[in-house]
């Protein structure tokens, strides 16, 4: 059955792909089609959509229609598309550096739009394609090629962010958790208005590499160890008590209905 | 002929607006040629804006004002800008509360403003008389074609009050 | 009607049906109408974040076959420089009205210039061919937008309309054709590779959602649309192709008026200017001055100058300090070129120019 999924959705005539090996952009593209095909989406009803950097070369791996743009562009794209011809099906494959530093405008209005469209974010805390430099989400004291003494400045909460600008679904999880994970982008895909998934994801190569993470076991059993239920961190906060350092909440953050723009009509 | 007409008040009086409404009346109603230009700064009101027609029998080639032949200025900030310096064998009307200057050329007082406030009870009006004021002082076009460009012009509800101001201003141009 | 309307109504008329843009002085009327219009009509209008966004916007449309729109002015033209790009790489026809103002940055929001002539050109980055059209009146403005659209489509570019201030918000007269010619972009044929060109070097299109399942890149890209970033051959023949598809057919895209062909002074124009020479033309009947005036720059069709036989000078008026007259320069063969640039907002004057006649006696 998994075989014959991915047989539909890829483009056999592009692999072999450029991920690096233990690169957890495959993890989250699996799970996108996973969740894609169980909605029973057609291939020629759906387009992928994407900006620039490591988990922007995903559409093209992709047998549907699909729009590889320009740095940190994907939802503006994203938006003529959907809003010139609501019947499509769009996904949005994009990064930490494309949609939180040169996209993040775009990426609040498009939230505050709540355009009928999944934005699946693969979240490896780094820059990737041009070889490690720190983007907004690199943690506090991490290492990155441009934050060589460790990064400094407070990094972006991507999901708190689209809660706050309006996506009527935001969730978060890592690549450890594909069962999660695709559920999540399944509610997203059948949620009217903006779903965003942020997927955390290991970058061995880049991020890993620098920072004592160096194969992608390491960097997995990171995630996993410093990953917190949404759940409990509200219950730590209402008893007072703080979140660990260095975790991060995973979990659905919003599930509501507000307005949507470009739903299927 | 060639006339070429030159608009200046305070930005919110509607010297653009009535630069339209006499282009729209030669152009629709009047049968002849016109275009209609203006010049404007950042300000939405206040400063000082200027408006133009070209009005030709003959299709217009080059479209802005070289040497207009009639002023219609509402502000003592506009006359300093662009009614000063106005040649002698022109045609200027002034709206004779705001405008304390005089030009050598002929000059027509119209107390637009007075006439809009007190007797027409809307200064927003007050465009609307000098454009009266302005038609029947030049005949550049005729009665009939401004009122029915005032008519295409105004919004819904406003079109007694504009007329009244319209035939008002045609008294004070004849006088 | 005024300038700007007469381009709204020329681009409804040519069957635009998306419009995403942002406000901006003098163009921001365009956006105005449109969010009037266009829902009325079942067409989109969007108002997007900012210019980057209002050009990806177009072009995402575009692929859904979508005839799409965005206008502007300089700085918000500067900001679609990358994604217009993009629309040339990936062969998505879409139509940037360009309203121009003073500049460079701010410069004078109000007034009217033809500065950005060049960057329409040559503003993004790496080697294109683009179109672009100029009006010089109202009527034009109407015509030569509607006619945008069936070029970007023809030729699967971004096509251009170089208006500026004095056009845009200048009020006329004008007589509305029954109809536009609407020439639609081919479809991709059956056994045809997405990005195949036929023999006039563009590609069936292969619009979003028809079963072609096309993956559309901004990398230099094979055939059927997959990246292939490091193969010398494969860049150099796309993007020859995408050059040579605009620019080998500039003779016949050509749109121009040729007045008084047989004079040796002759002045060649673009937008506004043209009223001008025309009122010198008008005013000075017994002499021969020649006139041409381009209604399409971009590309450049050279061999319009070559329809003056007997010409000894060009004279270049443009509202900038002497941009399109390097291309007229570029293309004399021995005739004298005079460049009469003028900034600061207003157009020259008859006077001006018929001095600069005179100087050639």
């Amino acid at each position: 059955m998994t075989t014959r999924v991915f047989e539909k959705w890829y483009r056999e005539d592009r692999l072999p792909h450029i991920f690096c090996t233990g690169c957890g952009n495959g993890t989250v593209m699996n799970c996108a089609i996973k969740a894609v095909d169980t909605m029973q989406w057609e291939i020629d009803d759906t387009v992928f959509i994407s900006g620039i950097g490591c988990s922007s070369r995903a559409p093209g791996y992709i047998s549907t229609d699909s729009l590889h743009t320009t740095h940190g562009r994907a939802l503006t794209f994203a938006t003529g598309v959907k809003m010139a011809n609501p019947d499509l099906n769009v996904v949005v494959f994009t990064g930490d550096g494309d949609l939180s530093a040169i996209g993040g405008n775009h990426f609040i209005h498009a939230c505050r739009r709540n355009i009928d469209m999944t934005v699946i974010c693969m979240n490896n805390m780094i820059y990737g394609m041009t070889g490690g430099q720190g983007s907004p989400c690199t943690p506090a004291g991490k290492i990155s090629t441009t934050t060589p003494y460790g990064a400094t400045e407070p990094t972006f909460d991507l999901a708190g962010l689209a809660v706050a600008a309006g996506a009527n679904h935001v969730a978060r999880w890592t690549s450890y958790h594909t069962k999660e994970l695709t559920k999540a982008i399944e509610t997203g895909l059948s949620t009217e208005g903006l779903s965003f998934i942020e997927a955390m994801v290991q970058c061995p190569t880049a991020y890993g590499r620098r920072n004592k993470l160096r194969n992608a076991i390491d960097m997995v059993e990171w995630m996993r160890t410093h990953s917190i239920l949404l759940q409990k961190a509200r219950r730590l906060e209402a008893e007072g008590k703080p979140i660990p350092e260095d975790h991060f909440t995973v979990g659905e953050f919003v599930n509501r209905h507000r307005p949507a723009m470009g739903v299927k009509r | 002929m060639r006339h070429e007409i030159l608009f200046s008040g305070f930005g919110g009086q509607g010297v653009i607006l009535s630069a339209v409404i006499l282009g729209r009346a030669a152009a629709l109603y009047g049968n002849k040629y016109a275009v209609q230009t203006q010049t404007y700064g950042p300000e939405a009101r206040g400063g000082a804006s200027m408006s133009a027609d070209v009005i030709d029998d003959e299709p217009i080639l080059y479209p802005k004002i070289t040497s207009p032949d009639i002023y219609v200025i509402m502000s003592q900030q506009g006359f300093d800008k662009y009614g000063a310096d106005a040649p002698e064998d022109a045609l200027m009307l002034v709206d004779s509360e705001l405008v304390r200057s005089r030009p050598e050329c002929t000059c027509i007082e119209i107390p637009a403003t007075t006439e809009a406030k007190e007797n027409l009870g809307r200064v927003i009006v007050a465009n609307i008389v000098m454009l009266g004021a302005l038609v029947t002082a030049t005949g550049v076009v005729s009665e009939d074609a401004i009122e029915r460009a005032v008519l295409d012009s105004v919004p819904k509800g406003t079109e007694d009050l504009n007329l009244a101001a319209l035939h008002r201003g045609f008294e004070l141009g004849r006088q | 009607m005024q300038g700007n309307r007469a381009c709204c109504e020329g681009a409804l008329a040519a069957g635009c049906n998306f419009f995403g843009g942002y406000p901006i002085t003098p163009s921001t009327e365009i956006a105005e109408l449109m969010a009037l219009k266009l829902p009325k009509r079942g067409g989109t209008f969007i108002q997007m974040e900012d210019e980057l966004g209002s050009m990806g916007s177009i072009i995402g449309a575009s692929w859904t076959g979508a005839r799409s729109m965005t206008a502007t002015s300089g700085p918000g033209f500067s900001l679609m420089m990358e994604n217009i790009g993009y629309a040339v790489m990936t062969e998505t026809p879409c139509v940037v009205v360009n309203i121009q103002r003073g500049g460079p940055s701010t410069g004078q929001p109000t007034m009217s210039a033809q500065g950005d002539m060049m960057q329409c050109r040559f503003g993004s980055h790496g080697d294109m061919a683009t179109i672009a059209v100029v009006p010089s009146t109202v009527q034009e403005m109407y015509e030569l937008t509607a006619k945008a659209f069936n070029l970007a489509d023809r030729f699967r570019v971004p096509t251009f309309v170089m208006s500026d201030e004095t056009i845009g918000h200048m009020r006329e007269k004008i007589v509305i054709p029954d109809k536009v010619d609407i020439v639609p972009r081919k479809p991709l044929l059956e056994g045809k590779l997405p990005f195949e060109p036929d023999e006039d070097g563009v590609p069936g299109f292969a619009q979003f959602g028809s079963g072609h399942r096309v993956h559309v890149t901004g990398l230099t890209h094979d055939e059927r649309g997959y990246p292939d970033t490091t193969d010398p051959e494969v860049h150099e023949k796309l993007v020859k192709r995408l050059y040579n598809k605009v620019e080998s057919k500039r003779h016949e895209i050509a749109d121009y008026d040729a007045v008084n062909t047989e004079a040796e002074t002759v002045f060649i124009t673009y937008g506004p200017c043209a009223r001008t020479v025309r009122q010198v033309l008008h005013d000075h009947p017994g002499e021969c001055i020649g006139h041409l005036n381009l209604r399409i720059v971009w590309p450049f069709p050279e061999d319009t100058m070559k329809l003056f036989t007997n010409a000894k000078t060009f004279i270049v008026p443009e509202l900038n300090l002497g941009q399109m007259v390097r291309e007229v320069a570029r293309h004399t063969t021995g005739e004298k070129v005079v460049s009469m640039p003028k900034i600061g907002g207003h157009i020259h004057t008859p006077a001006e120019l018929y001095r600069a006649v005179e100087a050639e006696r």
